[in-house]
């Protein structure tokens, strides 16, 4: 990592205990990634935002903050990133995905936390995340119990915004959240000193759809007979891409996307022939949260896709373009949203059809369903997921983990028998 | 040629080798110990002085240790191996495995002589035979003594299902007088129901119900275990080769 010591004292980070994150970072990633064979060259972007990701993206927010210009922190694919763009605002995804900041974390949540929750808090509180540092204003959403109330703690440290979701998805829901978004707009604006116009938030929506459209041209080579990518190296895609400024990952991902286009022309594979096609559904994978793919691609198995907000809940569906007005803009916002799925809905039966449709569209030979320990959502929707997965005939394994590492071998066991058993 | 199985548990190793005919000519269990390596070494010292040309050995690893027998061919999970060993030994296509091993527990659907689905405890070790050794340990049993002693106790109940905690509840009941034979009875209730309920996430078919692995010998936990599936629940003295005999089906389909 490049010297940027100066950048996180000003910070006010924990400079001592983030040697100790800085210290484990490049050979957990040297294990993980640079391990694998055959990588697109691509990836090279990725590897190197990796290599110093609490040093470059940091840096320039810095700048722009400089310019007068505003972060916004965010912890969930619903809350939309057009707003605070059209604005003139920033925003970076906040979400833990090391086991590193949970011990912090747990320091004020109860121990029977989701890990995700308890990493996002331990890496505010214990100042070893630039990021955490760096966003002006944080956006919370009412989706889990763990994040509501999370908040309440979060917000007596940094100064916090939280959206109010609805937990049902009929049409006055869909009302009440185009509502929650012009509210929000009215913040970002406050915050930003900017005035949002029909004109500027057009152009912002038009930025935010083609970077779904390019992270979509991703995965679509993932649906061809070879594999022309790796679930990890398209995991780490998905995860930089709630940091990375949009445009940029568009066009990253779009010369990703030509290189596996061509692998697939080329009949090029990362993986022999034979392996194991697998589609993982369930809770976010935060970064450097790689362990499930990584046991899977060790064991038999390749990833093919990802029905998780880590993957496609965060690209699938456009905000439609064609709306000229404020009103016309935020409920087109609003219903591309709500057609995400996730299980903090009720009734949520579409993210069941989602799963099945993945499923035949990636050609998966069997589904992984994980859950973070400690959510209570898609454990509990788990058993839907499982029981349609198997009435289709699709051989399903259900997993529950954290972000230790303490049942590694165990879930390698367990994972490689669900690929001896798909034959 | 010879297949030969090797499956390491976290209590015992076990192997058993099958010659060209597919006939079990030799079984072996032996501790573990604190390490697979030399449980491994110890294992191929033995097979050596058996007699058996190396060259004309196939063989598998299996176990929680399995990746520890450098020697083996192939390693294949003991989730499959057992599958294949309960198939052989039962000699029955479509079943159910119950599988209580030293670390884990694993109930297994086989259809057609393949598995068709698992379930597997997560972590802790509720429900398996190290349970089991612990409380046996805390009360000055072996395993097996526990087991049959439990057969004349009732009336008591543990109603933690972490190992530490439950340890301490047959302290207290120790401390409280409680006779032996309730408390062992207590032990193997708590293990059946939680390998009941582990068994009720998965849709059992109509065949068979076998339970293999190191606890197959203890009767009186089958016995329990019939009452709670409310099934039949058939074991024999070999179902504790299940795995290792499963691994060395496996090696026959080895190309060299
Ligand atoms: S899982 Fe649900 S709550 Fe969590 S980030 Fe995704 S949409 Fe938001
Ligand atoms: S994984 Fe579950 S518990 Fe954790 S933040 Fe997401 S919805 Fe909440």
């Amino acid at each position: 990592m490049a010297n940027y010591r100066e950048m996180w004292e000003q910070l006010g980070m924990d400079l001592e205990n983030h040697d100790n994150l800085c210290a484990v970072l490049p050979t957990a990633f040297g294990d993980v990634y640079l391990s694998q064979e055959n990588r697109p060259e691509s990836m090279d972007f990725w590897d190197m935002v990796v290599a110093d990701i609490h040093g470059i993206r940091p840096a320039e927010l810095i700048e722009e903050q400089k310019k007068g210009r505003k972060v916004f922190g965010t912890f969930c694919v619903y809350v939309p990133d057009e707003v605070v763009i059209a604005a003139d605002g920033i925003v970076t995804g906040l979400c833990g995905g090391s086991q590193f900041w949970v011990p912090d974390g747990e320091a004020v949540l109860p121990k029977s936390t989701c890990p995700l929750i308890k990493a996002s808090v331990g890496a505010r509180l214990g100042k070893t995340c630039p990021f955490f540092r760096i966003a002006d204003m944080y956006v919370g959403e009412t989706t889990c119990d763990g994040k509501k109330k999370a908040w309440e703690i979060l917000g007596k440290d940094v100064p916090m915004y939280v959206m109010d979701m609805p937990q049902m998805k009929r049409a006055k829901d869909v009302t009440k959240w185009m509502e929650e978004v012009e509210d929000f707009a009215a913040v970002v604006e406050k915050t930003t000193g900017k005035t949002i116009t029909p004109e500027k938030l057009a152009e912002s929506i038009h930025i935010i759809n083609e970077k779904r459209k390019a992270l979509a041209r991703v995965y679509e080579t993932r649906k061809a007979d070879v594999i022309p990518i790796s679930g990890k190296d398209a995991l780490l895609m998905m995860q930089i891409a709630f940091f990375d400024d949009p445009e940029r990952c568009a066009q990253m991902a779009n010369r990703l996307a030509d290189e596996l286009e061509q692998r697939v022309k080329d009949g090029v594979s990362v993986f022999p022939a034979g392996t194991k096609r697998i589609l993982v559904t369930g809770t976010p994978m935060a970064i450097p949260n790689w362990k499930l793919h990584h046991i899977i691609e060790t064991s038999g198995g390749a990833v093919v896709c990802e029905e998780t907000c880590t993957g496609t809940r965060y690209f699938e569906n456009l905000v439609d373009e064609t709306g000229t007005t404020l009103e016309e803009q935020y409920r087109a916002i609003a219903e591309r949203y709500m057609g995400i799925h996730c299980a903090c809905f009720t009734p949520n039966t579409e993210r069941v059809d989602d799963i099945l449709r993945l499923a035949k569209e990636y050609k998966v030979d069997g589904v992984i369903d994980v859950n973070l320990k400690f959510c209570c959502l898609y454990d509990t929707e788990g058993y839907v997921v499982e029981k349609a997965l198997k009435e289709a005939g699709i051989p399903v394994l259900g997993i529950e983990t954290d972000y230790t590492d303490a049942d590694a071998e165990q879930l390698r066991t367990r994972i490689e028998a669900f690929i001896e058993m798909l034959g | 040629m010879y297949y030969i199985g090797i499956d390491i548990g976290s209590t015992c190793a076990k192997y058993a080798v099958l010659n060209e005919k597919k006939e079990l000519i030799r079984k072996h269990v032996q501790p573990t110990g604190w390490s697979s390596v030399e449980t491994a070494e110890s294992i191929r010292t033995q097979l050596a002085e058996s007699g058996i040309p190396w060259e004309e050995v196939r063989s598998v690893a299996t176990g929680y240790g399995r990746v520890s027998v450098p020697f083996a061919d192939k390693t294949v999970t003991e989730i499959t191996c057992h599958g294949r060993g309960a198939v052989w030994l039962h000699n029955s296509e479509n079943m159910t495995v119950i599988d209580i091993g030293g670390q884990d527990t694993k109930v297994i659907c086989i259809e057609d002589g393949m598995v068709k689905d698992f379930v597997m405890n997560d972590k802790c070790s509720a429900g398996t035979g190290r349970f089991l050794e612990v409380m046996a340990n805390t009360m000055a049993l072996t395993p097996s003594e526990l087991c049959e002693l439990a057969r004349d106790g009732g009336n008591t109940k543990i109603s933690s299902m972490c190992t530490v905690f439950a340890e301490s509840e047959v302290i207290s009941l120790i401390g409280r007088g409680e006779k032996k034979e309730n408390i062992a009875y207590a032990v193997v209730e708590s293990i059946a129901d939680k390998v009941a309920s582990q068994s009720s996430r998965m849709s059992m078919n109509s065949g068979l119900v076998c339970l293999t692995g190191g606890l197959c010998e203890c009767d009186y936990l089958r016995e329990v275990l019939c009452d709670k599936l409310k099934r039949d629940v058939v074991t024999q003295p070999d179902d504790r080769y299940a795995g290792a005999i499963g691994a060395a089906l496996m090696a026959t389909g080895i190309r060299r």
